[in-house]
């Protein structure tokens, strides 16, 4: 009977006389960081809309049996990001960034990466997938735990097809974790996948008071990102998402997508998706490929399933465009 | 002997410079010294170990229609910058406090929040270094305007829980001149009883308000230097009363003095318990029902029979005993605006001190009063009306917690 009376929304005058910049009014409403506040990409080291389509193939180079050796370095490095406008965050990363590069090999191929410590704290990389006890990267086995300065190769066969992870494993792991050491490890199928718009999200978060419980909360780490500026997609093209979720102190994650259903191939291990849906949970390390087209032009929401995470950074749009009449797409809609 | 007149030489010699100058040259000599410690950035010393420390208090929350707005002040050694605020677990858009806010330093945010009437709310203000800054609104609800209707609101408030039942308790006179002085200890004792009662429940409530907000100022210290303050000047006041009456060769008449001291202390009490009030309705933890200022009500009339027991033998005009109730009484109308206009723990917290250290002063004053045939205070009459006064006002307190 109150809620008529009782229920204060936002009214279009207090909007307007406290974003002057007009953001939030063009937002109309939703949750975000304050007007004018803008993460400094170039300080930060990497920005999350080049993470996106960031694939890192490494070095490669013909074995004597004729297989390939692919390779690559990684270096752990103590460095301040700004996870929100005006935030500092005492970060651990792998290459000053967070997510870590996405590394990308092909099934079979022998894999090495060299690691190097440049932290003041010990790590380790430990990767997912298929491989020998030692290559393994967590305390006690093979190289064990890489003090600062140290530094190790983890070498084995990119084995199974599917998409992966990596991440530090050095106790306290919620910690490791938590402060930025982990990345993607896509190993595709020696037949391929379709051709697609590719994306990399990694789900992500960060506990900012160390209360250990997460402040913040995004794919590919910087909150709102792809808010404030959407992720342009192609009409009727293909849409190939790898989703990872490394999310600390919370048990889970998901992501929703608006105005569209997507196949599903949880580890990305099979060809054949395992569901159409809108809306996938997982766990922490839990991964998986979402594919489909947009067949609608326009702005479509994707974000976590958890309105809290949802309101507290993990949202963003894609903008739907026609092909142009160069490379560029078209996104001035009637 | 040669050595003596050269000492008593210098000594003439230092009679020469004027005494003020001789209290001067030290505050210069410090001064000098710390400015040198401080332009020289404080040699030996190096910079402070350890991350920022961060603290923020918030002084006030005001609620009006699709806005949370907070007044906070910094409490801590560092500058505070607030980057984000989030409301519920969501980051909201909000205005102010765009600078650092440096140390005493105080900023209002308002926040952009389409808050819902009696629901719980948790603003968490994220700094620059990544920590939060919490605050709670146990139960959201428009902070009144300061309006003429809202002010006529809190004076009938004050009215019914201050003024009104003091002036009954002191309907007690007429009763109080019949009983015989024996009787009459074991009312003072009583009034004795109330008090001690007040004061220690105007502490507990003043360390429990300093203990909530800003630490700046005092925090608890706050209480006591209040407590203290108010004893000291009324102790001055009372001597200065006397002197004055001694010099006016006005004989006795030490009761009316002691009831004008006693209204004043239940005065300073009262202020504070109507800043409860008001602090409590203009921030939507109070409601205003009928159980509450009967409960106050009967509380506060035994304040009442306080004033009018030293006087009992004395023929007060209606004049003076109206303005009696009304010094005791009154403040509570004053609190209850000053709550609900401008509440600040601080100043809440030093007057609640100062109420208790106005009562303990005339609960000094009192206690000769007790004294029986014999000159013990404390013998078993007196002590039963302790204890029972103590025990009146902590059962009518039972029926009001603000």
């Amino acid at each position: 009977v109150a809620l008529h009376n009782g229920v204060h929304g936002r009214t279009p005058e207090a909007l307007a006389a406290d974003a002057p910049h007009g953001k939030a009014h063009d937002e109309g409403g939703h949750a975000g960081f304050r007007t004018g506040g803008k993460v400094d990409h170039r300080a930060n080291g990497f920005d999350p809309h080049e993470i996106l389509r960031d694939f890192d193939w490494g070095k490669t180079s013909k074995m004597a049996d004729g297989r390939v050796l692919r390779e690559w370095e990684l270096y752990a490095a103590d460095h301040e990001i700004e996870v929100a406008p005006g935030v500092k965050f005492a970060a651990w990363t792998y290459n000053q960034r967070i997510p870590g590069p996405t590394l990308r090999a092909r099934e079979g191929e022998r894999l090495r990466i060299t690691f190097i410590n440049r932290s003041s704290h010990p790590h380790t990389i430990h990767f997912h997938g298929i491989h020998p006890a030692e290559m393994d990267g967590v305390p006690g086995l093979g190289a064990g735990e890489i003090p600062p300065g140290g530094n190790t190769a983890y070498e084995f066969d990119a084995l199974p097809a599917g998409l992966h992870l990596y991440h530090c494993h050095v106790r306290p792991l919620a910690e490791h974790i938590a402060k930025g050491l982990y990345g993607a490890f896509i190993i595709d199928p020696k037949e391929g996948r379709p051709e697609a718009d590719e994306l990399v999200m990694v789900l992500n978060g960060f506990d900012t008071n160390f209360d250990r419980a997460n402040e913040l909360y995004a794919a590919n780490t910087i909150p709102f990102a792809y808010m404030d500026k959407p992720i342009k997609v192609e009409r009727d093209k293909l849409v190939r998402i790898y989703l990872v979720n490394i999310l600390e102190y919370d048990l889970i994650n998901s992501f929703h997508l608006h105005g569209n259903l997507f196949d599903y191939f949880p580890t990305g291990t099979s060809l054949k998706p395992s569901e159409l849906t809108d809306t996938v949970m997982l766990c922490q390390g839990q991964r998986g490929i979402l594919e489909w087209r947009f067949a609608h032009l326009g702005r479509f929401m994707f974000h976590a399933h958890q309105s809290e995470f949802t309101e507290l950074g993990w949202q963003g749009f894609f903008e739907v465009c026609e092909p142009g009449t160069d490379v560029r797409l078209n996104c001035e809609l009637p | 002997m040669e050595a003596h007149e050269a000492t008593r030489g210098l000594e003439s010699k230092r009679e020469g410079i004027p005494a003020w100058l001789l209290g001067v040259i030290p505050l210069l000599l410090i001064a000098l010294a710390i400015g040198a410690f401080a332009a020289l950035g404080g040699p030996g010393l190096g910079e402070r170990t350890g991350a920022p420390i961060e603290e923020l208090a918030v002084e006030s929350t005001v609620l009006t229609p699709g806005v949370i707005e907070l007044t906070v002040r910094n409490d801590g050694p560092d500058a505070v910058t607030i980057a984000q605020a989030m409301v519920n677990d969501a980051f909201v858009q909000f205005s102010g406090a765009e600078r650092p806010i440096g140390r005493l330093g105080s900023e209002t945010v308002r926040l952009q929040q389409p808050w819902v009437e009696g629901e719980g709310y948790e603003v968490a203000l994220l700094t620059s270094t990544g920590g939060t800054i919490t605050h709670e609104i146990p139960a959201a609800a428009e902070t009144p305007i300061g309006d003429l209707g809202f002010f006529g609101l809190m004076a009938l408030l004050g009215l019914y829980v201050g003024v009104i039942p003091i002036a009954l308790g002191m309907l007690w006179l007429p009763f109080i001149r019949r009983v015989p002085p024996g009787w009459l200890r074991v009312v003072m004792a009583l009034t004795v009883g109330l008090l001690a009662f007040l004061a220690i429940d105007a502490t507990l409530e003043g360390l429990e308000l300093a203990g909530e907000g800003s630490q700046a100022f005092g925090g608890a210290a706050l209480v006591l230097i209040g407590a203290v303050i108010a004893f000291l000047a009324l102790t001055g006041v009372g001597h200065w009363l006397e002197d004055r009456r001694a010099r006016a060769k006005v004989s006795g008449a030490t009761g009316g003095h002691l009831a004008m001291l006693i209204a004043i202390g239940i005065g300073m009490h009262n202020l504070g318990e109507g800043l409860a009030i008001g602090t409590s309705y203009a921030t939507g933890a109070l409601a205003l029902g009928a159980f509450l200022v009967v409960g106050f009500a009967l509380h506060n009339t035994t304040e009442g029979l306080a004033i009018v027991a030293p006087i009992a033998n004395l023929k007060p005009s209606p004049k003076r005993l109206a303005l009696l109730g009304l010094i005791a009484g009154a403040p509570a109308i004053l609190g209850a605006w000053i709550g609900a206009a401008a509440f600040n723990t601080s100043l809440a917290a030093f007057l609640f001190g100062a109420g208790a250290g106005a009562i303990v002063q005339v609960i000094v004053q009192l206690f000769p009063t007790l004294r029986d045939s014999a000159g013990r205070a404390l013998h078993p009459a007196a002590v039963g009306g302790l204890l029972a006064g103590i025990a009146l006002m902590f059962t009518t307190g039972l029926l009001v917690s603000v």
